[in-house]
Formats: structure tokens, C-alpha cells, sequence
């Protein structure tokens, strides 16, 4: 977003264009660890989609298919409420590789 | 015709609300609040107005209401006084942060310690830096019409700034006196629809307020509201005088000056001190003494070039102040020092406080400063420039 002059500004700090947030790319601030979707432990039960607090899990089909790079953060939340399968987590944490 | 009543401030200030009938009052209901929102609050119950009113646990929380209520898209109004701005202090730099136009009396009080609710001016001095306009005055009657004016202020599109509007606890807002009040379709037509700005129950158009803005923004956010209070509010201050003057008959300006066209020695002073300080300075008058007053009705904006323009002439000048800044000048007296010092020639300028915590300001006091006032202004010098008024050593 382009620093505006005052005369730019709405009056007092409103934001009049709704749903602006896709403008901030936050998978920028993942520097550890990314989330790896296993396929074969899912259960599909989309608490990772839930509990994501950049809705950077991507569902198609009502189905968890991967993550969306360009916004998850690596914060590691899906990771750790994803019950899996068996005893075996859909969601690994890996190693970010620069 | 207008009605002729004996009301207190209060009441004349709660009846200006009942003819305006905002859409939403929050305000925190026991002390320090005074009676002016249980007045309000009867005509709600009675069905007198159409207002929500919310009840809410502190005065932060009724400031944090008016909020909610004004960027919702409501007109929005209330009241307090003493530790009851205060408390509101961290809320009234979101009310004007936010460019919302709440309506809000002061009813001034002191601030504790040591405990006492009598009349000073230390609560709206301390909102001073808040973004807030500010209008004084001095009797119920100003009070009853700057609420009115207040909402015209606020709401005004060049402005879009919250309001307050100050009387002095107990000498005003608990004393009975002679009030006009203006018919109840003459304050409806004056004050007119308001329009929000960008409300949130606009749910077709949704939006957010109160974002995070950082050091790549906040910078400008804050120079615009200084614009706008720097370059606007005053002339539409005086619009809107010129038109209340025009339903009312009553004329109001930046501030009130009283026999000063000739003078050469005055008294600034704000609020019911005003009063008793103007009979003094006819006395003076009587016995040929060139003495005159200044009453600031609007503080925020300060009218600098005006009031330099009103007192520069003068020989000597003494600006009373109901607040004190510890360690520093009372406010008053540093923004007409300010308004003074870019002329060439200049009055010489004293500072008294007076009445804190509803110390009685007695025409003796006022009697005193002005025989200081020909003395210096005889010889030239001053010799105590800050004092405090009728303090027992
Ligand atoms: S790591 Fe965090 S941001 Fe990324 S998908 Fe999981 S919950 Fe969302
Ligand atoms: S939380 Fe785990 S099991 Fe549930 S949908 Fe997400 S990845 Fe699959």
C-alpha cells in the first residue's frame, strides 16, 4: 500500500475498501517452519482450516488440498490442532527452505 | 416566542439535548456525574425522545459507547464532569482521532486530591490536547445555546470533530436562573438531519474503523486534524453564530468582549467568573479607569490573531485562570501570551489563579487585579508575574 498525503485520507481512519487484507501478503513473515499437507493421514475434518488465522488453508470441494504459501505465516496452529489419522498427523511442520 | 423558565444549567442543558433528541446518550449515571443526564433520562423514560440511552459502568466505558454509537451512524451526545473526564481521557483522543462528532457538556469540576467536586476548570483543561472543540459559558443561558450550536459545529462538513461545552459545576449547573428556551421546532430546523459520514450499519457498503496505522501514515491522520481545527472550525463557528443569532436574537462570536474598544487595562476570563468580574470593571469605568474584559467562549481552536487583535493595544493585561499547570502557567495565560507575542508592541501580561475547587471569585478579587493592573500599567513594571488569588499563607 502507497503512503498517501493527508489531503488523500478519509476522514478519520476508516478503511472504505472492504476485504483489502488480500493486499497484505503475510506468507513474507514465515522464516522457520511451513505446514506440509500428508493426504493420507487426512480425515478431512477441517479443523486446520478452522483454527487458521490467515485462511491460508486451501479447501476445494470441501476438501483440505494443501496450504496457500502466499499467506500462511508458519505460525504452526493447523499443525498442532490436526488430530490425523491413527495416531498419525496430516500436518507436518517443516524446515522453510530459503 | 420563547419560553421563559428558572432552570438550572443542568436542566437548561438536558432540555437543549430533549429538543435535539440524539440517538444515542451513554453516560456513566452516579458521581461525578450531576443531574444533567438523570434530567435526560426522565424525558427518555417519559417518551419525550426517541434516544437510546446506554448505562454503562464508567465514565471510559460511556466515552468507549459514544463511540460504538457514532461511527455506527448515530448523533450522539452526553455529559460529565471532573474525574469523569478524566477517567475519559484515553477515549476522547479516539472520539476526535476518529473524526466522530459526539456532543459532550462539561459540567467543570475539580480533580481529587484532595477530594472535592466544586467548581474549577482542571477537568476540560485537562482534555485540552484531546482534538476536542471547546466552547465556554458563562451563564446557563450560553451553556443552553452552545449545546445547540455545538451539534451545528461538530457535525459541520468541514469539520467532523466531537464537541464540549463547558459550564461551571454548581455556581451554573446546579443554580437556578432566568433562561430563554427557543421552541422546540426552531432547535429541530436549526440543528437539522444529521448525515454520518461513513456509518457502519451502512451494511451494503461494509467497512472498518480503528485500523493500526503506523510511522509510514499516523504523522498525516494527526496533521489533518490540526488543518482542520487550525483553518476551519473557526469560521464555521462564527457561521453558525450568525445563524443562531438570526432564530435566537443572542449574538456569540470567538469570544465576548466587554468594554474594550478604549481600554487599557482588562481581565481575561473565562466562564461564571465573567460575570462578577464585568461589574467590577463598570465600577471601574464609573470612576473613569479605562477597564475592560475578554471572555474566551471558544478555547479550542484558540483564536490567536483574533484575541492579539482585541488586546494588543492595551497597556497591561491580566488572564485568570480556574486551573493550575504546576510548575508551569495557568492555560489560559499561555495561549494569550502566545496570541500576544508575535506583536511588535504588546501589553504587559499577568497570570492569577483563582477559585480552585469552587473557591468563591468575589468582586473584591476581581478589584484587586485590575487596581494591580493601573499600576502597572502606569509604571511598566511587574513585579510577581503568577499568583495565586485570596490564598491564606
Ligand atoms: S501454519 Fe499457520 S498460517 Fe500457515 S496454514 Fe497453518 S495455521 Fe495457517
Ligand atoms: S486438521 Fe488435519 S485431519 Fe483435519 S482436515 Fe486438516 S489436515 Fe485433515
Amino acid at each position: 500500500m502507497s503512503a498517501r498525503g493527508y489531503s488523500e485520507l478519509p476522514v478519520g481512519p476508516v478503511i472504505l475498501d472492504a476485504g483489502n487484507s488480500r493486499l497484505l501478503k503475510t506468507g513474507a513473515w514465515r522464516t522457520i517452519n511451513r505446514p506440509v499437507f500428508k493426504e493420507e493421514n487426512c480425515s478431512q475434518c477441517l479443523l486446520c482450516w478452522l483454527f487458521c488465522p490467515d485462511m491460508a488453508v486451501r479447501v476445494e470441494d470441501g476438501k483440505v488440498v494443501g496450504f496457500d504459501y502466499e499467506y500462511c505465516k508458519g505460525c504452526g496452529v493447523c499443525a498442532q490442532e490436526c488430530p490425523g489419522k491413527k495416531g498419525q498427523k496430516a500436518i507436518a511442520m517443516e524446515e522453510e527452505k530459503k | 416566542m420563547a419560553r421563559v423558565m428558572a432552570v438550572t444549567g443542568n436542566e437548561a442543558v438536558a432540555e437543549a439535548f430533549r429538543q435535539i433528541n440524539p440517538d444515542v446518550c451513554a453516560a456513566y449515571p452516579i458521581t461525578p456525574q450531576t443531574e444533567l443526564m438523570q434530567r435526560f433520562a426522565a424525558f427518555a423514560a417519559n417518551g419525550k425522545v426517541d434516544t437510546e440511552i446506554i448505562l454503562v459502568e464508567s465514565e471510559h466505558s460511556a466515552m468507549s459507547a459514544c463511540i460504538g454509537a457514532a461511527t455506527a451512524g448515530g448523533r450522539v451526545a452526553t455529559a460529565t464532569c471532573g474525574p469523569g473526564l478524566a477517567l475519559m481521557w484515553e477515549m476522547l483522543f479516539v472520539a476526535s482521532g476518529m473524526r466522530l462528532p459526539i456532543v459532550m457538556a462539561v459540567v467543570n469540576r475539580s480533580l481529587s486530591a484532595p477530594i472535592n467536586i466544586h467548581c474549577d476548570h482542571a477537568d476540560a483543561m485537562g482534555a485540552r490536547d484531546s482534538g476536542w472543540v471547546q466552547l465556554w459559558s458563562e451563564n446557563a443561558q450560553e451553556a443552553y445555546d452552545n449545546t445547540i450550536q455545538a451539534f451545528r459545529i461538530a457535525e459541520h462538513v468541514d469539520v467532523r470533530l466531537p464537541a464540549l461545552v463547558c459550564m461551571d459545576g454548581f455556581i451554573i449547573g446546579h443554580s437556578i436562573t432566568r433562561i430563554e428556551f427557543l421552541e422546540d421546532e426552531l432547535v429541530k430546523g436549526f440543528t437539522g438531519e444529521y448525515t454520518p459520514l461513513n456509518p457502519l450499519l451502512d451494511i451494503d457498503n461494509p467497512k472498518s474503523f480503528g485500523p493500526l496505522v503506523l510511522t509510514d501514515q499516523y504523522h498525516e491522520y494527526k496533521y489533518a486534524q490540526h488543518e482542520v481545527m487550525w483553518t476551519k472550525v473557526r469560521d464555521v463557528v462564527l457561521g453558525v453564530a450568525a445563524e443562531f443569532e438570526k432564530v435566537s436574537g443572542r449574538r456569540y462570536g470567538l469570544f465576548e468582549s466587554y468594554r474594550l474598544d478604549d481600554a487599557e487595562i482588562a481581565l481575561v476570563i473565562l466562564n461564571s467568573a465573567a460575570g462578577t468580574a464585568k461589574d467590577v470593571v463598570d465600577s471601574f469605568r464609573e470612576r473613569g479607569v479605562k477597564a475592560g474584559l475578554l471572555k474566551p467562549r471558544l478555547f479550542r481552536p484558540f483564536p490567536y490573531a483574533e484575541v492579539a487583535q482585541a488586546l494588543g493595544g492595551l497597556k497591561a493585561v491580566a488572564v485568570l485562570d480556574r486551573a493550575d499547570s504546576f510548575g508551569g502557567y495557568g492555560p489560559v495565560f499561555t495561549e494569550v501570551c502566545s496570541a500576544l507575542y508575535p506583536l511588535a508592541k504588546r501589553p504587559a501580561v499577568i497570570n492569577k489563579i483563582y477559585g480552585l475547587g469552587g473557591r468563591d471569585f468575589l468582586p473584591q478579587h476581581a478589584e484587586r487585579v485590575l487596581k494591580e493592573l493601573e499600576e502597572i500599567a502606569q509604571t511598566g513594571r511587574v513585579s510577581v508575574i503568577k499568583e495565586y488569588i485570596g490564598v491564606r499563607e
